[in-house]
């Protein structure tokens, strides 16, 4: 299992997404990717990388991409 | 209880006459011939707990005046002819979005910085807009120093009435008249009708935006447009304001607003004396421009005069109301030039005997 | 082994947010901006008693997404129409968020009067060194060597003056209690700036006079940038002719670290 896994996880709005890809860039533990089945304006939105692969870190609730967002398509949730 | 019968300055009375109506915030800037104004303003509204602000220019005093308008404020600005001017984008915007306010405007010669005259050169100014796009602003023209305070009364009444900006047109003169003056009694604020459009923070309800921009693609501006139309033509119906004094059985019908009037109804006292009738229909709103009842009086008059302190703007819509129905004379001084009695005596004088010697007939 | 891991949302839209889609490009730095104004009115239980002011330029419909009551204002003007705003309902928030054209060029004397009569304003002060809405042209916080449609080549200080700091130009002024830059380009950044805009309105509401919070917003559409290279952009370069931090401040406050 990996490391921190599950400690969080955030659901990306793809039709709100605008695809500028900054959540990508931010990210600290690369969660994030490109999506290239565009949606519905065109955009290739992000999406969330929710398996966590070997030797990759998980999402830790950091909240970064969401605070970077500049379309509020990313909700962000924290492990109780 | 009204006030005693006092002696007051023109500007002055504008100022008291508007606290009285409720006004509360007002927002002016310097200019000649009205700077009594704002000077009376500026501790009056401390008398009452209202805001004076002394604007960085014309400019910023309108937008000031829209900003109390949409807080829900009585609101006023003063200014003259080039200050008017600087003030049109925000009287269009205000026009645009429905918001009351009233503008004096105490004219002086132009164009340009002009002098520091008495002029009447703004009827264009006031009565086509002066702003940009389809919107009409009611015009008030008062002639002496009661009307002065009576109209201001009318003024903020017709603006919150109508949800517009409403002028009050004066001139260097007017603003100078010292003349007694009753004022009405002040206007119980928590007595006027409620503005349920107005911005104050949306508790307890969904939040308000007020904006002239429409640029959807459903006609959004088309249809605003008809609708600010369609309460045009009812102030045009219904606030039709005009004075006549011996218009019937004469041979001429002097027509003049403001100062003018003033001196031409000296004038009729000093042709009456010679035997010539001159009756006078007098013009209060400007715009709505009292056409029909000017129309009805030219279908029994042969001569109207009319009479201004311009080039001549109001004679277009006394040849709009009148046409062919009587013959047209016009007579008018530029620049702040103030004729005499005697003088408009002397033009309608040549009117009658149809000489030419003063003023010109109109050609319709 | 499969785990059931209960969650709480952390992050979402901010009440004083629409939920309506925006207009703004990706990447812009509107979007940013908007959503923290809209986080601080929330945390100070600010968004029934306020009343804010739009620009003329890209964020016009800026009452489409912000959930308060908004009036527009005419180009440049909404530092005066606050004021009789603010002048009506003193108790209320009253804020402006303008572009570097509507604050800094036809609003100039709007701008530095309303600032230096001290009004109880809060003015949030988008700067992305270009004229968005119209397409591109030269603003008056255009930097040096950038383009701009209407400054072909780049701007060049003969032919077209230099960029002009207004942020430093208001500070001069005893009206206004704090000023601070802040950049949308990156994490840290729009943390600080949050802080930045909170401690704006506090002064406001502790009426101590105008307070102004510049933001370096990165232009990706105008600047002919994809959105990375534009944050970069304010990152590495704009920053150089606008440097961040605290500009004035005669508030009092201890700041929370």
């Amino acid at each position: 299992m990996a490391k921190n896994s599950k400690k969080g996880k955030i659901v990306i709005d793809r039709e709100r997404c605008k695809g500028c890809h900054i959540c990508i860039e931010t990210c600290p533990n690369d969660r994030i990717e490109v999506d290239t089945s565009l949606n519905a304006k065109g955009y290739a939105p992000a999406r969330f990388k929710e398996t966590v692969k070997e030797g990759e870190k998980g999402c830790i609730g950091c909240a970064q991409c969401a605070t970077v967002c500049p379309d509020v398509a990313i909700e962000v949730y924290r492990a109780k | 209880m009204p006030s005693e019968k006092m002696l007051m300055n023109g500007s002055h009375t504008v100022g008291e006459a508007a606290v009285r109506a409720g006004c509360r915030y007002y927002f002016g800037y310097p200019i000649t011939p009205q700077n009594e104004l704002p000077e009376y303003l500026s501790s009056r509204m401390q008398d009452v707990g209202g805001t004076f602000i002394q604007g960085e220019s014309e400019v910023a005093s309108i937008n000031m005046v829209l900003g109390a308008s949409v807080a829900g404020g009585r609101t006023m600005t003063s200014s003259s002819s080039p200050g008017i001017s600087l003030k049109q984008e925000g009287i269009s915007y205000m026009a645009g979005m429905e918001l009351p306010a009233v503008i004096i405007n105490m004219m002086r010669g132009g164009p340009g910085l002009g002098n520091i005259a008495p002029s009447a050169a703004d009827y264009f100014q006031a009565t086509r807009g002066g702003g940009h796009g389809d919107y009409r602003t009611p015009v008030l023209a008062p002639a002496g120093g009661q009307e002065l305070a009576d109209l201001t009364f009318v003024a903020f009444d017709l603006a919150d009435k109508y949800r517009n900006p409403v002028m009050l047109l004066g001139d260097g003169l007017m603003g100078q008249v010292m003349e007694p003056v009753v004022f009405p009694d002040f206007i119980d604020l928590e007595s006027l009708p409620k503005k349920d459009w107005k911005l104050d923070g949306c508790k307890g309800r969904e939040p308000r935006a007020l904006y002239s921009m429409l640029l959807g693609q459903q006609g959004e501006l088309y249809k605003h447009n008809l609708h600010l139309h369609e309460k045009y033509d009812r102030i045009t119906a219904e606030e039709q304001r005009w004075e006549t004094k011996n218009t019937d059985d004469t041979e001429v019908v002097i027509v003049a607003y403001g100062t003018a009037a003033r001196i031409a109804e000296s004038a009729t006292e000093e042709l009456e004396a010679d035997g010539i009738q001159a009756g006078l229909f007098r013009p209060i709103t400007l715009w709505p421009f009292p056409l029909p009842a000017l129309r009805e009086l030219s279908q029994k008059v042969p001569k109207i005069a009319v009479f201004e302190l311009s080039m001549g703007q109001m004679v277009e819509d006394v040849i709009l109301s009148v046409g062919e129905r009587a013959e047209i004379y016009f007579h008018g001084l530029p620049g702040g030039i103030i004729p005499t009695p005697a003088d408009v005596a002397g033009f309608i004088r040549s009117v009658v005997k149809g000489d030419g010697t003063v003023g010109r007939r109109i050609d319709v | 082994m499969s785990e059931q891991i209960e969650y709480t949302k952390i992050f979402s839209r901010p009440e004083s947010l629409k939920d309506n889609p925006t207009h703004y490009c990706p990447g812009c730095g509107h979007s940013v901006a908007h959503r923290l104004v809209a986080e601080c009115l929330d945390e100070l239980g600010l968004r029934e008693t306020t009343i804010g002011v739009p620009p003329v330029g890209c964020a016009v419909l800026a009452y489409n997404y912000f959930n308060f009551d908004m009036v527009e204002a005419p180009h440049g003007r909404a530092l005066a129409v606050a004021t009789g705003i603010k002048r009506v309902h003193p108790d209320k928030l009253v804020l402006t968020y303008q572009g570097d054209g509507d604050l800094a060029a036809i609003g100039t004397a709007e701008t530095i009067h309303a600032a230096n009569r001290g009004e109880r304003i809060t003015t949030i002060f988008i700067n992305n060194a270009i004229y968005g809405m119209t397409g591109g042209q030269m603003a008056p916080t255009t930097v040096l060597g950038q383009n701009a449609t209407t400054a072909p080549g780049g701007r060049d200080p003969r032919l077209h003056g230099r960029p002009i700091d207004i942020s430093r130009m208001l500070a001069v002024s005893d009206g206004v209690v704090f000023v601070e830059r802040c950049s949308l380009s990156s994490f840290k950044q729009i943390r600080k700036a949050k802080k930045a805009i909170k401690k704006a309105f506090q002064c406001q509401l502790d009426d101590l006079g105008f307070s102004l919070v510049e933001l370096l917003s990165p232009c990706p559409t105008n600047w002919k940038m994809t959105p990375k290279a534009a944050w970069d952009w304010v990152t590495n370069e704009m920053v150089k002719t606008y440097p961040l931090g605290v500009i004035k401040d005669t508030t009092g406050y201890e700041d929370k670290k």
